[in-house]
């Protein structure tokens, strides 16, 4: 039996468009269709408008008719984030605070991606804020993961995984402060990349932690996602920490980058608190490039029991600012019981925030507070040099590192409860947004229990080919993301 | 209540304008004492003469040209205004 | 032991003797609108007199998802004032947050330098009242302490029921210029100020326009007993929204301060607001210590290094400042203090000046400095013209103040013939030609008129004769009017000193 028209893969999908056997019409209503079946099971999007993506799936198919398509994603029906504006289209950030707000403007992101002649299709749903790795954040559902209803996508970007991996969209957008869009591509069996900071433009990307936010494709091949890097990655000069960089054709490099690779395996990311099964399925992985002729390479990461503690201090830090914009004055939630100026702040910001933000909001402001800041901000800025220091010391003897992605397979909606041990769910990501890599989750396996389980593959600075590319050759070789849910 | 003794919640809450009922406050002291005793392990960390990393890759000189351009109608800067009048956005009064 | 407590006696009652006298201390901070085309931090137009939120964006309005961009341009505005007055420019120098919630501030938090300002130290000099209109005052140089660059809040009115916000002010850029607490008087705030401003203006980096919130000043006041180091409470006073108000409102402030002490209350530390119209002022109440910045470092914006070449560009393009100019008019132009003072502090003006002596020639400075201080303000500010608008050219001037020392026309004819080229950019021969004003009376015809006139005022004669110089303008009166204005004053002199000497 042939692969349903909206689980098959974003290029194959772009070749049948280019052929003729397939109109944008017909892909973007297959997407409905089977939004239509599974979403009230999913959860997986805020909000959708079949019509408006039938409206441009039309335009997509006359521009082809006329010979001038705008590229391999033109009339592809493509799921952002919630955190991603678009102009005319709610922006909620999965949040009270934004439920009616809607943005007058567009993201970069969202210009490149109309401008690639995509079907902007749902806002997929998200902890709130970014702030989270469950889903169950959000402030209007709880997205479950399609390869098991009663556990959580993973989050923050869950909403943009399951859909993907749901067969709502052929490909989605999300966000890695810490992991976010790495540990649900592993939890939902898809592929999810956080490029270096600096290649994709953040303007339009509500902020969470400035310093670490990307914004990154969710796709069901290696070779999709290189795709997709294509269309959003580069220079914008609306985002002054936008770096300016040649950006090369991803594709056409998987082809043209063979290795072998010298992989390095931290010691650190494969000790306690392992899943024997994540653990075995990665020890495969390793084999194969090994087999493949790669060299595989212990090496240190020393300062990575310290990344954890530096994320939440520096994250939560830059948190507590970037999120004091929702105030209840100009466009948020305002409480109806606000009587004066201090009403407008303190009750809005109670009833507008979930818990898990106001958490984080209150812990970013004590490490800022006066007397503490030494003690926490400034030092957690100074173990992050030592945590970068770290990763660049092992890329003079590697390529790239290959890690889990997460210490578990996804875990029950409602299991886990103390923050602490959520947090704990980002100790193999975290790393890499501090270092500001580039990081991607690979599909790698199954548990017995039939959930996915990620390999994540970091790279260096601004080397998304090498990376694309040595991640291509496991995942051209494995057929993981065709072993699609039961729904 | 807390574990630890130095996060003067109703302070902090406070800088943050976020009300806390005294469930929320109990909960939260807990929860992010906890934090804050998992991360006093950086205390062990030897950062003597280290720089701080503001950016993961600092470049200098990030500027545009002074060239105005048109920004928002007055209608779309209004468009989710929980209250407006005369153009502006309307609160309670402030008193300083 | 009891040496050294008689000794202390001694001291604190010396102290109590001098403690009648008291000295204020006063440090400024300024604020000042750059004037660039765009915001600071993203390029929507900036301006004044707009209608109300019609100068936003999604950066200005701090939108979710929005990122700054610095402006090019007010960074090359806050390192010329730097040059302009003395200050050292950082090398490097970044961006803090500082976070305070209130409404005019959309983000909740301020774009600020912390503690990397961009420009360090620094002097503003400044100029104390002469003893009288045509003397120079003494000259002292006043220390900054900083200036850094941050963004302007919107703007908030309050109404009977609520409070309107207009965020077309959000985002301008402003220069803070932080004094040293080293100005001791209402006087020399005053004149801190007006060198500022008018440094300001020469740059072109703001009008400083208060009026229009372009400069806004906020100052810390206190007083201490004459001879005592350690400086008093400080009062830090607001809203002074003109430069006579930064003055009345810090005179006021000392005056205060020395009641409350002298009856022997103490001075509380505490902001107050100026209300310029009725000379008073009143506590603000504010809760001091509810104030913790949280100040650190913007991860959305990236630090500025400024190099050699970049400050050798801007110091190219500074203007001489306004006192050093005042100098040079002084000692190269032989101008009186008076002219020069009108002349320097406009900038177009002193460079309308120099641009006609260099027409004219150096001797004819000072004849240039007086029609332009006189005649040209004059008929400006009469014809509601500035200066750039004005049909009357330096070239104008000078071609009308050399017919003069040719002694082609008269002073008097040459008030004419100015109003004639203001009015309407005629040339000034071109006037003297068309309207025959050239003064061509031959020796013999002036003469004659010059005999008549002696002849008529027998008693004019007999007077200068007895002794009394003065009494020979009766006699040129009727000389001037049998020429119709045009003899040359000076030939007339002479010729009837020369006929009444025979």
């Amino acid at each position: 039996m042939s692969t349903p028209l909206t689980f098959q893969t974003l290029s194959g999908i772009a070749d049948q468009l280019a052929s003729g056997a397939l109109t944008s019409v017909q892909l973007t209503q297959a997407v409905i269709d089977q939004t239509a079946a599974v979403e009230s099971r999913v959860n997986a999007l805020l909000s959708h408008d079949a019509a408006d993506a039938l409206a441009h799936a039309q335009a997509s198919d006359e521009r082809r008719a006329a010979g001038k398509p705008l590229g391999p994603l033109d009339g592809i029906p493509i799921a952002l984030k919630d955190v991603i504006a678009v102009r005319d289209q709610p922006l909620t950030a999965g949040s009270k605070m934004l439920e009616k707000f809607v943005s007058p403007y567009d993201a970069t992101v969202t210009i490149k991606l109309k401008e690639a002649g995509v079907v902007l299709w749902g806002r997929a749903n998200c902890d709130e804020f970014a702030m989270g790795s469950s889903t169950e954040n959000s402030a209007f559902k709880t997205t479950a993961n399609p390869y098991d209803l009663a556990r959580v996508p993973g989050g923050s970007s869950g909403g943009s995984a399951a859909a993907l991996a749901a067969g709502e969209a052929i490909a989605t957008l999300g966000s890695d402060t810490g992991g976010s869009i790495r540990q649900p591509a592993a939890f939902c069996n898809v592929v999810g990349l956080k490029p270096t900071y600096g290649l994709i433009s953040r303007y339009g990307l509500a902020a969470y932690a400035s310093s670490l936010d990307q914004i990154g494709p969710f796709t069901r091949t290696v070779e999709d996602a290189a795709i997709v890097l294509g269309a959003i990655a580069g220079h914008d000069h609306r985002d002054s920490t936008s770096f300016k960089t040649p950006i090369p054709d991803y594709r056409a490099a998987l082809q043209e980058k063979k290795g072998p690779w010298k992989l390095g395996i931290p010691k650190e990311y494969f000790g306690e608190g392992l899943d024997p099964e994540v653990g075995a399925a990665i020890e495969k992985a390793i084999e194969f490039y090994r087999q493949a002729g790669c060299e595989i390479k212990e090496v240190s990461l020393p300062h990575t029991e310290y990344c954890l503690s530096t994320y939440y201090i520096i994250a939560t830090a830059e948190a507590s600012s970037n999120l004091a914009r929702y105030d209840g004055v100009r466009y948020t939630h305002r409480s109806p019981d606000a009587k004066n100026i201090e009403d407008v702040y303190f009750k809005s910001r109670s009833e507008g925030f979930g818990d898990e933000v106001k958490r984080r909001i209150i812990l970013g402001t004590y490490v800022l507070s006066s007397g503490y800041y030494d003690a926490y901000y400034l030092r957690a800025q100074k173990v992050r040099t030592l945590i970068r220091q770290d990763f660049l010391k092992a890329y003079e003897e590697v390529d790239a590192i290959l890690t889990p992605t997460t210490p578990t397979p996804a875990f029950k909606i409602g299991e886990t409860t103390d923050p602490l041990s959520m947090y704990l769910q980002d100790i193999y990501t975290v790393g890499v947004n501090l270092a500001g890599l580039p990081g991607i989750s690979v599909p790698a396996g199954f548990t017995d229990e039939g959930l996915p389980i990620g390999m994540q593959l970091i790279g260096q600075p601004y080397q998304e080919s090498d990376l694309l590319a040595i991640a291509h050759t496991y995942d051209s070789a494995h057929d993981w993301s065709g072993r699609l849910p039961e729904l | 209540m807390s574990n630890t003794p130095d996060l003067n919640i109703d302070r902090v809450a406070e800088l943050a304008r976020i009300a806390l009922t005294p469930e929320e406050k109990t909960a939260y002291a807990a929860q992010l004492g906890e934090v804050l005793k998992h991360v006093e392990q950086l205390k062990q960390v030897n950062v003597d003469g280290v720089e701080p990393t503001a950016h993961a890759f600092s470049v200098e000189n990030v500027w545009a040209d002074d060239v105005a351009q048109t920004g928002l109608s007055a209608e779309d800067a209004l468009r989710n205004a929980p209250a407006q009048r005369q153009g502006m956005i309307a609160v309670p009064k402030v008193v300083d | 032991m009891f040496q050294y407590a008689g000794y202390s006696l001694l001291a604190t009652h010396y102290s109590l003797l001098k403690i009648m006298n008291y000295e204020a201390v006063i440090g400024l901070e300024v604020h000042v609108q750059v004037k660039t085309a765009s915001k600071i931090f993203t390029r929507v137009g900036q301006g004044y007199g707009h209608e109300e939120n019609t100068l936003t964006d999604p950066v200005v309005l701090a939108l979710p998802g929005a990122l700054p961009v610095m402006n090019k341009a007010a960074l090359d505005a806050i390192i010329k004032s730097g040059l302009m007055l003395h200050c050292e420019i950082a090398d490097v120098c970044k961006w803090d947050r500082k976070n305070y919630f209130y409404p005019d501030s959309p983000k909740n938090y301020q774009i600020t330098q912390f503690d990397q300002p961009i420009c360090i130290g620094g002097e503003v000099e400044i100029e104390l009242p002469g003893e009288a209109r045509n003397v120079m005052g003494e000259h002292k140089k006043i220390p900054l302490t900083r200036i850094h660059q941050e963004e302007d809040v919107g703007k908030l009115t309050h109404f009977a029921h609520d409070s309107l916000v207009d965020y077309n002010r959000a985002g301008t850029p402003l220069m803070e210029i932080v004094s040293d607490p080293a100005i001791a008087s209402a006087e020399e705030a005053y004149a801190f100020l007006t060198t500022l401003r008018t440094t300001m203006v020469y740059a072109g980096i703001s009008d400083c326009d208060m009026e229009k919130g372009q400069m806004r000043c906020d100052a810390n006041i206190s007083i201490r007993p004459v001879g005592q180091e350690e400086l008093g409470v400080k009062v830090e006073l607001k809203n002074l929204n003109s430069i006579s108000y930064v003055r009345d409102g810090i005179s006021h402030e000392i005056k205060r301060q020395k009641a409350v002490l002298k009856a022997g209350g103490t001075i509380v530390q505490e902001t107050r607001d100026f209300d310029g119209i009725t000379g008073t002022s009143q506590s603000l109440r504010t809760k001091e210590d509810a104030h913790d910045y949280r100040y650190f470092p913007d991860p959305d914006l990236m630090p500025v290094r400024v190099d050699q070449a970049w400050k050798d560009r801007l110091a190219a393009e500074c203007p001489e400042r306004p006192f050093d100019k005042q100098r040079r008019f002084m000692a190269a132009y032989d101008l009186p203090y008076t002219i020069t003072s009108v002349l320097v502090p406009d900038r177009e003006l002193s460079d309308w000046f120099e641009a006609t002596v260099a027409i004219a020639g150096k001797p004819q400075a000072q004849a240039v400095g007086n029609w332009i201080a006189n005649d040209l303000l004059r008929d400006l500010g009469a014809a509601n013209v500035s200066l750039a608008d004005a049909k009357i050219t330096p070239a104008h001037l000078a071609e009308l103040v050399g017919l003069i020392e040719a002694g082609t026309i008269t002073k008097q004819i040459a008030r004419e013939v100015f109003t004639e080229s203001f009015g309407s950019g005629e040339t000034p021969s071109a006037v003297v030609e068309r309207k025959g004003l050239k003064d061509d009376t031959n020796s013999d015809e002036l003469e004659q008129w010059c005999r008549d006139a002696i002849a008529g005022n027998d008693k004019a004669r007999e007077q200068f004769l007895g002794g009394k110089d003065g009494a020979i303008n009766a006699m040129k009166g009727p000389v001037m009017k049998a020429s119709r204005g045009k003899a040359n004053p000076k030939l007339v002199d002479e010729t009837l000193r020369r006929l009444l000497a025979e």
